[in-house]
């Protein structure tokens, strides 16, 4: 690990230092580190600030940006109410990490690409320019969708795909001390021409919460395949929640892990869906309209396939269409 | 950079580089060397500790971030002559072959006894809102940030579901 200096903020007013990497769990940040991928010269602890709790407002829950994954997956609101976020957050890492990674650090998360993990080859995204070995090599885990001929690199958080389902709101907190706030889609970039750029946060802003608003009517449901039963990042992942009236479906959102460079969502197969009988031919019809365009590399053509069938699954099983 | 450990009840000052892992404070500055750093990557679990009570993975987090924090290694959770329920338990279950990875299997356990009593659900539990069954599939779900080359878990299994009604403290934690 290369030396830096640690610096504790005991107050907002310390936490907006541009020249410092923030630290919270710190689970993906030293992990990074030690394998030199990420070299900050200085870094803010900000652990000790006021953003640990989980509260109710009108029409919306906020989550303290230090909530720790375990804190937000086992709060009995958000088991109850949106339990595709518990779902999500379950299915990630293990009872020790998710005892440490906060809610912040969870969306800033960095890829597993492997080119990126290894400091001897090129990876555009760690240093700008030098190329992309994962597009002809080992591309497994990579994205389908969303990315670029400079980065295929996927976003490995799952409660990051179902904070996406919930249309959560990211509350950013500026040098100044003004609040912005932001979507998941407004909060992820794709990669284009510079995947190194992965979120819309700038110098000196600090991560404050995130916002819940009512949970959507309908039924929950988190779908994660992977390589092993726990402890891996998923293949392709889903969170859905599909609403259903006389034989139609009046509501249907659902948003992908796995497949692209940030949680991803299709408004145009969700309308597809919404007022129409559940079948067979209509979640091929939904699937097909979330693969278009899809561009797989080789050890990832399986996820294409696979994206079809999770789709038909996760929709059969909310809608009661197929067993 | 100087700062203060409380370890197992005992308040240590000490002067270390701010890149130090929790782990290696305890193992090379303090002498604690029943927490193990296997893959120190967060992968293997023998590193597992508690922080104020909750498991976490000590090679994953700096010494310098710990200050005022209460930390327990299994230093702290039972001695030759004194063993914890859960340490007799893997005793008596043959919970390990080499050993390497056993503290961290036990104060993971120990960890994640405290979460199941208060009620946490996991990835396997059918009802989020429900009390969780204390059952194999279960122990596997939870303790899977733990590995064991030597392949006992059958015996981890076994003891950690002996022990586990007299370790944990599940009246405090429910409440």
């Amino acid at each position: 690990m290369k030396p830096f200096d640690y610096v504790r903020a005991t107050s907002h007013a310390d936490a907006h230092d541009s020249a410092a990497r923030i630290i919270a769990g710190g689970t993906n940040l030293l992990d990074l580190m030690k394998h030199e991928i990420e070299t900050p010269t200085k870094l803010l602890d900000v652990t000790r600030l006021d953003m640990t709790e989980i509260e109710e407002a009108e029409n919306s829950v906020r989550i303290g940006a230090l909530v720790t994954n375990a804190d937000l997956a086992a709060d009995p609101l958000i088991r109850e109410r949106y339990g595709v976020l518990s779902r999500a957050l379950l299915a990630g890492a293990t009872g020790q990490l998710r005892n440490k990674a906060s809610t912040g650090g969870n969306l800033l998360q960095r890829t597993r690409c492997p080119y990126f993990y290894d400091t001897t080859q090129p990876c555009n995204k760690r240093e700008p320019g030098s190329g992309c070995m994962a597009m002809e090599g080992r591309n497994r885990i990579l994205a389908i969708l969303g990315t670029s001929e400079h980065c295929i690199a996927t976003h490995p958080s799952d409660m990051a795909v179902a904070m996406r389902l919930l249309d959560a709101r990211i509350e950013i907190e500026k040098p100044g001390g003004e609040a912005q706030i932001l979507t998941l889609d407004e909060f992820y970039k794709l990669p284009g021409d510079t995947p190194h750029e992965e979120t819309a946060l700038e110098a000196g802003d600090l991560i404050v919460a995130v916002h819940l608003p009512d949970a959507p009517k309908g039924a929950q449901m988190y779908r994660k395949v992977r390589d092993r039963s726990s402890y891996a990042f998923a293949l392709v992942s889903c969170a859905a929640v599909v609403a259903t009236d006389r034989g139609k479906i009046t509501d249907a959102a659902l948003a992908f892990g796995g497949l692209a460079p940030k949680p991803w969502r299709n408004t145009e197969m969700e309308r597809l869906l919404i007022g129409e009988a559940p079948s067979e031919a209509l979640f091929d019809k939904a699937a097909d309209v979330l693969l278009e365009g899809a561009q797989s590399h080789g050890d990832n053509d399986f996820k294409i396939p696979l994206t079809r069938r999770v789709v038909k699954a996760v929709l059969g099983e909310l809608t009661g269409a197929t067993q | 950079m100087e700062i203060t450990l409380n370890v197992n009840g005992e308040s240590h000052r000490l002067d270390i580089d701010t890149r130090t892992t929790l782990l290696d404070a305890l193992r090379n500055h303090l002498d604690l060397t029943g927490s193990k750093k296997g893959c120190d990557h967060g992968q293997c679990g023998a590193c597992t500790m508690l922080v104020n009570g909750r498991r976490i993975n000590g090679c994953l987090t700096l010494a310098v971030m710990h200050e005022d924090d209460e930390i327990t290694t299994i230093e702290g959770v039972g001695q030759p002559g004194a063993l914890s329920p859960l340490q007799k338990a893997f005793v008596k279950h043959d919970g390990y072959q080499c050993g390497y990875c056993t503290p961290g299997q036990i104060m993971s356990a120990k960890g994640m006894i405290d979460e199941f009593n208060m009620g946490w659900p996991s990835n396997v539990t059918d009802d989020l809102t429900a009390m969780p069954d204390f059952s194999r599939t279960e122990i596997k779900e939870r303790m899977s940030g733990n590995l064991c080359r030597c392949s006992a878990y059958p015996g981890i299994c076994a003891a950690i579901t002996e022990a586990a009604p007299d370790e944990g403290t599940s009246k405090e934690a429910a409440e």
